[in-house]
């Protein structure tokens, strides 16, 4: 029999594509179903907000924050806030430090939620995105009861967080929490040890713990090679230190440990909830200094003071002092980091943001490399890929 | 994320021993930063990586700022973070858009689309990058959007153009002109703005005339 020529083939995943997790146009080259090399084409969702943050006064650039990685709005408001706080060296009051460690790991919740849930999706599992999403939703009402919107919050402030909490949110939040264990039993009996789902994610993009730093992998991907590495423990800020959780982390570094380290934060998560509202101290949520904080609103119908500050806040801006600090938190998809620089001015002359996703996806071409073309979207969904944070 | 004085110690090992590589260091805000020369990156961040005091084996961030009215008008920041002494340093060192900056990707693979992006922005050229293309921008794009003397509007906007049955790029026509407001107030140092015949002349001297 002649030898059959077999060429080699370049096809295009995406940009529409439903496992492309967004606008992303990955470009492989296989030799039969075997990847030889991906490119990964992204820039289809940039819309320059470094750009527009340097013609935007801090405030005007916190909901740029928001629209970054938009499965999880409140962690990346979170470092940008912070990063202004160290440059002004403003103390935030400790009780909105409870609130931001509250919502930041809320927010860590509907990313996992929306990250595991896709993943099974990605793989073939289509119920448990259907049942996830019915959670992430009662989470949303909690964002939307201290901010007013679901997703674009807004919420975290230079000097605390906007407003208190309302009446009975906490309480609301504690049911949540004690009602979420059984969806998370019923989701993890169709998915977790489902033959199909393990056979699809165990051994597939090992990473070892060095090629994790080489590659510049943070979070969830690093602790899934079993590196004990978590900024919430090792560089914390706010109130985690008083935190009690444990730092999860993976064993064999493949799609499957880290589908399942992503599920055991989410109990570490509600962990930290519970304890935030249990220690939360009562007071003020916003720092009194009114050149960077607006007054409340109750002081501005009776004071002139109040009324002036209020208005110079929301048309100057509050003015920065010159210098540079590279400030990181560990959102839930890694370490989101924010270097500004000032110049003095109420703009920031530079804010650069490293978004953990963009290392991640990075990576594509040596994880892939030797994997089958079916390997990539259980890849994709173990990578934890939002383009509003990769492309910015 | 260590002390002041471990970062001051820090920083002094590692300009004592690349004396010849960096220029100085200091610790601002409790960070450390690290000026160096473009020319010796690779060596300053191979020695740091692999040093067995430092093991700065992350890096975390490689991003462009501009400085427009500086002759080397770009500065190069690379941001590295040691896990096991859970300390991060900032190595800067500038460039212009002419001589390019040794490419860092051999020591650290994900230099890749951080050197690409710094390209793609700022218009820094690295020297021995395996593939540097434009990441960010469109394809064909011409120009390097973040630096400052670009306008935030850019020079071509897209539209589909049902006669050609494509995308197709037109000079940016604004509807309304681009506001930029200035909320600096004068008594605080902004420059005063002068009739014309005023300019010429000294301004004290003026002062003093008028008075």
């Amino acid at each position: 029999m002649a030898e059959v020529d077999i060429k080699n083939y370049t096809i295009n995943f995406g940009p529409q594509h439903p496992a492309a997790h967004g606008v992303l146009r990955l470009i492989l080259e296989l030799d039969g179903e075997v990847v030889e090399r991906a490119d990964p084409h992204i820039g289809l969702l940039h819309r320059g907000t470094e750009k527009l943050i340097e013609n935007k006064t801090y405030l005007q650039a916190i909901p740029y924050f928001d629209r970054l990685d938009y499965v999880s709005p409140m962690n990346q408001e979170h470092a940008f806030c912070l990063a202004i706080e160290k440059l002004l060296g403003l103390e935030v009051p400790e009780r909105g430090q409870y609130i931001r460690v509250l919502y930041a790991e809320i927010g860590r919740i509907l990313n996992h939620i929306m990250n595991v849930t896709a993943h099974g999706m990605d793989v073939g599992a289509l119920t448990p995105i259907l049942w996830g999403f019915e959670e992430r939703e009662l989470l949303m009402e909690f964002y939307d009861r201290v901010c007013g919107a679901r997703l674009h919050a807004n919420y975290f402030r230079p000097g605390g967080v906007h407003q208190d909490l309302p009446e009975g949110l906490c309480d609301d939040i504690l049911r949540w929490c004690d009602h979420f264990p059984a969806v998370m039993d019923d989701m993890e009996t169709l998915v977790t040890e489902n033959r199909i789902f393990k056979q699809r994610n165990v051994d597939i993009g090992k990473v070892s713990a060095e090629e994790c730093y080489a590659l510049g992998f943070t979070g969830a991907m690093l602790r899934g090679s079993g590196v004990a590495w978590d900024l919430r423990k090792a560089q914390p800020y706010d109130v985690y230190n008083d935190m009690d959780f444990d730092v999860v982390i993976g064993k064999n570094g493949d799609c499957y440990d880290r589908f399942v380290l992503r599920i055991e934060e989410m109990y570490q998560s509600m962990r930290i909830i519970r304890q935030a509202i249990e220690k939360m101290p009562k007071g003020d949520v916003l720092s009194a200094d009114h050149t960077v904080t607006p007054p409340r609103r109750s002081k501005i119908t009776t004071s002139m003071e109040a009324l002036i500050q209020h208005f110079k806040l929301y048309t100057e801006g509050f003015k920065v002092p010159e210098g540079e600090v590279y400030v990181a938190v560990e959102a839930p998809k890694g370490e989101f980091g924010v270097y500004l620089v000032s110049d003095g001015s109420n703009k920031p002359y530079r804010c650069k943001i490293r978004a953990p996703g963009y290392a991640h996806l990075q990576a594509m071409n040596h994880v892939a490399t030797g994997h089958m073309l079916a390997d990539i979207p259980a890849l994709m969904g173990s990578f934890d890929i939002v383009f509003g944070e990769v492309d910015r | 994320m260590g002390n002041l004085d471990t970062l001051n110690d820090m920083g002094q090992a590692i300009v004592g021993a690349l004396e010849n590589e960096t220029n100085d260091y200091e610790v601002t805000f409790g960070q450390l930063t690290v000026t160096a020369r473009a020319d010796k990156i690779v060596t300053i961040l191979t020695f740091l990586r692999d040093e067995g005091n430092f093991k700065f084996v992350q890096l975390t961030d490689i991003c462009g700022v501009d400085y427009p009215e500086r002759t080397l008008r770009f500065d190069v920041v690379y941001h590295l973070l040691s896990l096991k002494h859970n300390i991060r340093v900032r190595i800067k060192v500038q460039a212009d858009d002419e001589v390019p900056v040794p490419s860092v990707v051999g020591v650290y693979p994900c230099a890749n689309w951080y050197e690409r992006e710094v390209w793609d922005m700022y218009g820094v050229m690295f020297d021995g990058h395996p593939d540097l293309r434009r990441l960010l921008t469109d394809y064909g794009f011409q120009g390097h959007p973040q630096r400052k003397d670009f306008p935030l509007s850019g020079y071509v906007e897209l539209r589909y153009s049902e006669e050609e049955r494509r995308g197709v790029y037109e000079p940016v026509q604004l509807q309304q002109e681009f506001r930029n407001f200035d909320f600096m107030s004068p008594w605080e140092g902004a420059g005063y703005i002068l009739h014309p015949e005023e300019k010429t002349g000294d301004e004290a001297e003026h002062k003093g005339q008028e008075s």
